[in-house]
C-alpha cells in the first residue's frame, strides 16, 4: 500500500481517535505537501496513532524543529459610501505571533513517509509550551531541548528539558526574529570604534572616567 | 587541606542525595571539552563507580555559532560555502544536501554529467570520511600514530583529487542549485580511476592488519551494544543504524539523485556493537569503489549546470521543503521555509552527529571508562556538525 496522502492521513487521524481535530497546512512551494497541524493537547495521541498503526508505523522521527511567527499587521481595505461618495478605508488588525514546531516522520519499516506534524503555542510569551512528544520518539530528545534553547518553547513532558548549545546561564532565545544581537560578543570592558557607535543607539551613556 | 587533596575532594561526589546510592563513593569525572578522545570540543560529564561508567551526560555547545541564523541573514547561495564548515570532513556532501533541498523548493532538474559528478565526488567523500574514523578509531583504543597515518595518507590522495577539481582540500563549496560549479579539468577522470583501481590494495592492507587483530577484537566485541529498536526510535542513522542491523539506507530508499542506476550491497551488521560498526565502515569502502567504478565508467558528456539558471537574486516561492541524504555520517538533511524573499525564512540542519548522540549514554553504561572513548569513536561524530 502507497502512503497516504496529506488529506488522506487527516481522515485516518480522526476517524480513529475520537474528538480530535487535525487541521490542513497547504505548502504552496513545489513539494506541495500539506502539513498535518494538532492542537498540543492532542499532540501526544496522535504522535502514538501514527507510530504504532499498523498502516502508517512511523517509527522514525527523523527532524523537529521550530519557527518563529511573530505578531504581523494584516491590512484590509473596505469600501465605504459616506454621502453619496465612495471611500476607501484601511482597516489595520494585529494577528498575534506564534511560534511553531514542525516534525518530520519516516517509516524505516516500510520505508515511506513523510509525514509531517506541526503545533503551536498559544502566543510568543515566555512561558509558551507544546506538548514533548520525546516519550514517544526518542530522537525528539536533543532536538526539543534545542528548539527549548533557540526558540524558547516549552515541552510539558520532556524528561530533561535544558539548554543545549547556549549555556546555562544564558537568558534570550537567539533564533527568534525579534533577537537582537549583541554589540560586542567577547567582553569588551571599553566599548570603542564602531563597537561604541552600536552602544551608544540603545544603551544609557556611560560616564567618562579619568 | 594541601592542593592534590583538595582536588580530590572537589571532584569526588556522593551521589546519594541523588538516589545513585551505591555505598561507596563516586568520582565525577569531566571528559573534555579538551580531551583529545572528544574529537573536538566535546564533553562527556560521566559519573564513575570504580571504573564503570553509571551515568554519562552529553554536554556541547562550545563550537556553536548559529549556523542556522546566519544562513537565515544571507541570500540562499551565500550559505552554500558555509555548509562546509558543518561537517568538514565531508563538505562535498554538505553541499548536496542543501542543494538538493533548495532545489526541491524551487523544482529544479539537475543535468545528467552534474548528477554522476555529484555521485563521484559523494563517494569519494565517502571514502576519506570512512577511512579517516577506522583511523581515528584505532587511535582512540591506544594504537597511537600508525593506523591513523596511514588512513591519512590514503585520504590525502583523495583529498589531492577533490583539490584539482574544486580548488579546495576541504572547503570545496563545489555546488550550486541545478548543478555543479564548474566541469571535470581534464585528465581527472584518469587520476580518479588510478585512485580507484588501487584503493582495494590499500583496504587489503589495512584489513589484514586490523579487521583479525586479536587486540581490536578485544576491545571492540560486544562493547556499545545498540539494540536494532532503540536505534530506530532515536532516530540513528547511518553506519550506525545499518550496524545494528536495520537495512536503511537512503540511497536505496530515497533513491535520490542518480543512485537507482548503480549496483550495491548495504552490509548489515549482527550484533550493533563497536566492531561491527568499525566493519560496516571497511564493507561500505568496497561498496564506495563499486559506485565510483560504474560512475566513472558511465558518466556522459554535457554541461554541469543549466547556462540560463538564475543563482544571484534567487527568489523561490513560499512554501517548505526537506531535502535529505544518505552522507557518511548519516541522514543529514535540510530545511527550508521561503516566504518568496532572497532569503530563507527558516533554514534548518538536521546533523547527524547530534542525533546520532542521543543514545551514548545507553551505550556506555557499564562499561568502563576506557570503553566509552572507543564507543565514542565509533559514533563517529563532527564537532562543527554537532554544535553548529
Amino acid at each position: 500500500m502507497s502512503f497516504p496522502a496529506p488529506e488522506e492521513l487527516k481522515t485516518i487521524v480522526e476517524a480513529a481517535l475520537h474528538g480530535v481535530r487535525v487541521e490542513l497546512v497547504p505548502n504552496p512551494a513545489v513539494p506541495s505537501q500539506s502539513s498535518l497541524r494538532v492542537a498540543p493537547a492532542d499532540a501526544d495521541a496522535v504522535a502514538r496513532f501514527l507510530r504504532d498503526d499498523p498502516r502508517l508505523l512511523l517509527d522514525c522521527c527523523s527532524n523537529v524543529t521550530g519557527i518563529d511567527w511573530p505578531d504581523r499587521d494584516e491590512k484590509t481595505k473596505t469600501k465605504t459610501v459616506v454621502d453619496g461618495v465612495e471611500k476607501e478605508t484601511e482597516v489595520v488588525r494585529r494577528v498575534p505571533g506564534t511560534l511553531e514546531v514542525v516534525y518530520h516522520l519516516y517509516s524505516v519499516a516500510l520505508r515511506h513517509g513523510p509525514a509531517i506534524l506541526r503545533q503551536r503555542t498559544a502566543d510568543r510569551g515566555g512561558d509558551c509550551s507544546v506538548t514533548s512528544l520525546t516519550p514517544v520518539w526518542r530522537s525528539c530528545e536533543f532536538q526539543e531541548r534545542e528548539v527549548f534553547d533557540l526558540f524558547g518553547v516549552g515541552f510539558a513532558g520532556h524528561p530533561d528539558l535544558r539548554r543545549i548549545l547556549m549555556w546555562d546561564g544564558y537568558v534570550d532565545h537567539p533564533m527568534r526574529k525579534d533577537y537582537v544581537e549583541p554589540d560586542d560578543y567577547e567582553y569588551e570592558p571599553t566599548p570603542h570604534d564602531d563597537v561604541l557607535e552600536r552602544a551608544k543607539s540603545h544603551y544609557p551613556p556611560t560616564e567618562a572616567k579619568p | 587541606m594541601s592542593l592534590p587533596a583538595a582536588a580530590s575532594h572537589a571532584i569526588r561526589a556522593r551521589l546519594d542525595a541523588e538516589g545513585n546510592a551505591s555505598g561507596g563513593d563516586q568520582l565525577e569525572v569531566a571528559m573534555g571539552p579538551q580531551h583529545p578522545s572528544t574529537h573536538g570540543v566535546f564533553r562527556m560529564d560521566v559519573v564513575l563507580d570504580g571504573e564503570t561508567v553509571v551515568k554519562l551526560k552529553p554536554v556541547f555547545g562550545y563550537l556553536h555559532r548559529n549556523h542556522e541564523k546566519i544562513a537565515e541573514g544571507t541570500s540562499y547561495l551565500g550559505s552554500m560555502p558555509y555548509t562546509d564548515r558543518l561537517d568538514y570532513f565531508c563538505s562535498l556532501t554538505n553541499n548536496w544536501a542543501y542543494a538538493l533541498a533548495v532545489e526541491k523548493l524551487a523544482g529544479l532538474a539537475v543535468p545528467e554529467r552534474a548528477e554522476y559528478i555529484r555521485v563521484i565526488t559523494a563517494e569519494l567523500t565517502r571514502l576519506q570520511n570512512h577511512t579517516s574514523v577506522c583511523g581515528f578509531l584505532l587511535q582512540d583504543m591506544g594504537a597511537l600514530g600508525t593506523p591513523l597515518m596511514w588512513a591519512f595518507r590514503q585520504r590525502e590522495k583523495v583529498l589531492d583529487l577533490v583539490e584539482s577539481l574544486t580548488g579546495a582540500r576541504m572547503m570545496c563549496n563545489y555546488m550550486r542549485f541545478g548543478g555543479c560549479r564548474c566541469d571535470l579539468p581534464p585528465g581527472w577522470i584518469a587520476q580518479a580511476r588510478v585512485l580507484v583501481d588501487e584503493y582495494p590494495r590499500f583496504l587489503e592492507e589495512f584489513e589484514a592488519l586490523l579487521s583479525g587483530n586479536e587486540i581490536l577484537m578485544a576491545r571492540t566485541q560486544g562493547v556499545g551494544r545498540l539494540p536494532a529498536a532503540l536505534a530506530v526510535a532515536a532516530g540513528v542513522t547511518g553506519p550506525m543504524l545499518r550496524a545494528s542491523g536495520v537495512d536503511h539506507d537512503l540511497r536505496k530508499v530515497d533513491r535520490y539523485g542518480i543512485y537507482d542506476r548503480f549496483q550495491f550491497r548495504v552490509p548489515l551488521g549482527d550484533h550493533g556493537d563497536v566492531f561491527d560498526r568499525y566493519m560496516i565502515r571497511v564493507l561500505e569502502l568496497r561498496e564506495s569503489l563499486g559506485i565510483l567504478d560504474q560512475a566513472l565508467r558511465d558518466i556522459p558528456p554535457g554541461p554541469v549546470i543549466d547556462p540560463k539558471a538564475k543563482l544571484r537574486g534567487f527568489r523561490p516561492k513560499a512554501g517548505e521543503a526537506y531535502g535529505r541524504i544518505e552522507s557518511p555520517k548519516g541522514e543529514l538533511g535540510f530545511y527550508l521555509v521561503s516566504d518568496g524573499g532572497p532569503n530563507p525564512y527558516r533554514y534548518r540542519v538536521r546533523p547527524p552527529s547530534l542525533i546520532n548522540l542521543t543514545i551514548l549514554e545507553d551505550m556506555c553504561l557499564g562499561h568502563s571508562v576506557a570503553d566509552a572513548v572507543v564507543i565514542l569513536g565509533s559514533v563517529d561524530i563532527v564537532l562543527g556538525e554537532v554544535d553548529r
